[in-house]
């Protein structure tokens, strides 16, 4: 991972599709969290969707145009940040690959070259800002999952857990066999639903053990997976985005689990 | 390089709709390739069995501790795993000159080698040997490849019975059963349900026949040993086939395999082609990858090795079947051959997530579990195991523990794209799952296209009830019969960044690449 020196000032944000749309609290959060560690952050509008659904369904030549797209839009900028781990592994070992296999060469290299530049917001935060203590309250009891692609994929490690375990007033509280998958994998929730469920079962039963009232992922998508099935079981455990947790502050309150299970 | 084998397919099988300049495929109607049931299907099925999940959960777990351990004692583990990956790679690239050097090397020794294109030519060659030593019964050592063939059933056709001789594989062929892992065939069983099939199956066994495993194993040795000793035809498969050298190599715990690979006059070995390795030091790095990725141990309790005829000791007729069964075919993708890289040591089946929970059968292969995903359908070609590749949620588990490395997450991306590219080609009509694609594809290659996309999901806004939606249309119906799923918010990020900011900070600032001209480099 390439470290840059000195000072950051303006940060690309890449919101991803899943969270503009459905989660708009994490792309916020993750702005706003910049903006007090004294970053400017600017939304390129062209911007859309990785395009990792459709890679990983085998619709590789309906994702190149999102590829393009990615990095049409993203290629002027020095850093680029992503809140979802999921997306940045998409965009660093997917994006050159697929305009390889389309004999696109050249798109290939602008790939890696942008990609070389798109971090995970805890590689943003801890690797590139050089922060851990980002000043951020959260006086609750928080477990974090690990998600797949920010472990192995980006190989992310204990950068979170750094992160979360310098805000003040957090309980946070080790996950058992943390680092197995939730079961979402994209359309293998819907294509294989009875495994996937089988597997977000034993990653419940894990989270309800731990007794948090939070469960923290740095993926809108795992997350909209485990907190699904928590809500539907009542189980009174909320999903909240790390983005959302680092934003808090005492008094400001966001991301904070006003209402328990969404 | 030169990878094509050129041994020719079999022009016109029925029912195939490859063309004659592709490689053969691993035929219909024979041997252990081809699932009854898609997974999804099959996988409802096993997950439903209480006692199967116990099981499965309690071996993977251990046996993953037990790896775990003993990959940690090694500082070198990784440029292992790097030298295992490079020797495969490279004997892909160069197969069919390893594989003459074999034949070469094991002739020379008074071995004799025969060449099958697939598993009714393997099937074949296998019973005319046996027929012509005068045998009516062989002994077994554990083999992935004569199952993947079906052996046990073409030598039951021509009146011959073959006893299997590891113990899990008794278990499984005395329960009427199908393997369900790649190291521990009855991994589906626990020790009461083996005690029964033991009772019920063994005719010779005492009735007072308890569940303690030192008892089973030892009515398992006493069933055994009147096979070894009258038996004058053993078969076995290879984990290793040395080009060098003509040496074959058979690697495991128990001891039966020792028994079959001495004792008999006669020893027929079927190797898959990719099973050769160049040379003699390329053993030593497999013989440190494969005990510790397998059984989680330092070294396995047998090791044997054998090349050609030794006069006077040990088996003095001595066979070695190279089969194909679309191993050429797998070979002519220069992605998906990595699949061929594998030395069976199951270690992927043990972290895998979904193997843990569905356990073996759920693949309705041989190979089952990441590597079974990413293998069983390049060698039946991919519309015999079409939903074998979406068998994953791309955890990458699999990639992080296999001893040389394969990418079986990239694999499985790559063969779902190969399996929607054949479709898009030999279906006239797109599948709803294409036109969803396409459909999604238009919406999110623009960001005017999106922002409409998202005002019209607002609509769901309508099915959602306290934050949540409770049920969704098919397809993703799929999705809201287990979990609940967000209510699309009042207003999306793009939305409110605009009554943030307006359009007038989106764009790139002084100082930005763009200003450095960086793309006309590019």
């Amino acid at each position: 991972m390439h470290s840059i020196v000195g000072d950051v000032t303006r940060i690309a944000l890449f919101a991803t599709c899943l969270a503009d749309t459905l989660f708009p609290d994490v792309p916020r959060a993750t702005v706003t969290l910049l903006e007090r560690l004294g970053h400017e952050v600017v939304f390129p509008a062209e911007q859309t969707c990785c395009g990792q659904m459709h890679i990983n369904t085998g619709y590789q030549r309906a994702a190149l145009p999102l590829i393009r797209r990615y990095v049409d839009t993203f290629e002027p900028y020095e850093v680029i940040v992503a809140p979802s781990g999921s997306c940045v592994g998409s965009i660093g070992h997917q994006h050159a690959m697929v305009a390889r296999r389309h004999d696109d060469e050249e798109l290939a290299r602008r790939a890696e070259a942008v990609a070389a530049r798109t971090y995970e917001l805890s590689q943003l935060l801890t690797d590139v800002l050089g922060v851990e203590d980002v000043g951020a309250h959260y006086p609750h009891r928080v477990t974090y999952h690990p998600t797949c692609h920010s472990l192995r994929l980006l190989a992310v490690g204990d950068r979170p857990l750094r992160l979360l375990r310098r805000v003040s007033g957090i309980d946070l509280v080790p996950l058992p066999d943390a680092d197995v998958c939730c079961g979402f994998g994209g359309t293998f929730a819907v294509k294989n639903a009875d495994t996937s469920t089988a597997m977000l079962a034993d990653k419940m039963r894990s989270v309800l053990a731990t007794r948090a009232e939070v469960c923290t992922a740095g993926d809108s998508s795992c997350l909209m997976h485990i907190g699904g099935g928590l809500s539907r079981l009542r189980a009174g455990v909320k999903t909240v985005h790390l983005a959302e947790i680092l934003a808090s502050t005492a008094g400001a309150g966001q991301g904070a689990p006003a209402a328990v299970s969404r | 390089m030169t990878t094509f084998l050129g041994l020719p397919g079999r022009p016109g099988r029925p029912g195939s709709r490859q063309s004659p300049s592709e490689p053969p495929h691993a035929p219909r109607g024979v041997g252990h390739l081809r699932a009854a049931d898609p997974f999804p299907v099959a996988a409802r099925r096993a997950l439903a069995d209480a006692q199967l999940r116990r099981n499965l959960s309690k071996a993977t777990t251990t046996i993953r501790a037990k790896r775990a351990a003993v990959v940690s004692e090694l500082p070198d583990w990784e440029e292992l795993r790097a030298a295992g990956e490079a020797i495969k790679a490279a004997t892909m690239a160069d197969l069919d000159r390893y594989l003459g050097q074999l034949e070469v090397a094991v002739t020379a020794r008074g071995g004799t080698v025969h060449w099958a294109r697939d598993a009714i030519e393997a099937g074949n060659i296998v019973t005319a040997l046996v027929q012509a030593a005068g045998a009516t019964e062989v002994v077994k050592v554990k083999s992935l490849a004569t199952d993947e063939i079906g052996l046990n059933d073409a030598l039951a056709a021509a009146g011959i019975a073959a006893y299997e001789t590891d113990l899990a594989e008794l278990i499984v062929q005395l329960g009427h059963d199908r393997p369900s892992h790649i190291l521990v065939p009855a991994i589906h069983r626990n020790r009461s349900e083996i005690r029964d099939i033991f009772l019920r199956e063994m005719g010779d066994v005492s009735p007072d026949l308890t569940d303690d495993p030192a008892a089973l194993a030892e009515a398992a040795r006493q069933h055994l040993r009147r096979k070894f000793l009258s038996a004058t035809v053993g078969i076995s498969g290879a984990n290793f086939g040395v080009a060098e050298t003509g040496t074959l190599c058979v690697v495991e715990s128990e001891g039966n395999g020792r028994m079959c690979v001495t004792l008999p006059q006669t020893l027929i070995t079927v190797m898959g082609i990719e099973k050769v390795i160049p040379s003699w030091a390329d053993l030593g790095v497999f013989l440190q990858l494969l005990p510790r990725s397998s059984t989680g141990e330092r070294m396995n309790p047998y090791t044997s090795m054998w090349t050609g005829v030794t006069p006077g000791d040990g088996p003095q007729s001595v066979h070695l079947v190279l089969l194909d069964n679309g191993r050429t075919a797998a070979l002519a993708d220069p992605v998906g051959r990595a699949a061929l890289h594998c030395i069976r040591c199951s270690a992927c089946l043990n972290v895998c997530p979904v193997y843990e929970r569905t356990g073996g059968h759920a693949y309705g292969s041989v190979y089952p579990g990441p590597i079974g995903a990413v293998l069983s359908p390049q060698l039946t070609g991919i519309e015999d195991n079409a939903s074998l590749p979406y068998a994953s949620s791309l955890c990458g588990a699999c990639y992080d523990v296999c001893p040389v490395k394969i990418n079986i997450p990239e694999l499985l991306v790559h063969l779902r794209a190969r399996h929607v590219e054949e479709a898009r080609r030999t279906h006239r009509l797109p599948s709803a799952e294409a036109i969803t694609m396409a459909a999604a594809s238009y919406l999110l290659a623009d960001p005017g296209r999106l922002a409409a996309a998202q005002s019209a999901s607002r609509s769901g806004r309508l099915l959602g009830r306290r934050g949540k939606i409770t049920a969704l249309p098919p397809p993703l119906a799929a999705w809201t019969r287990a979990r609940d799923a967000p209510v699309p918010p009042p207003q999306t990020f793009r939305q409110w960044w605009h009554s943030q900011h307006g359009d007038d900070r989106g764009g790139p600032a002084p100082g930005d690449r763009s200003d450095r001209s960086d793309r006309s480099d590019q």
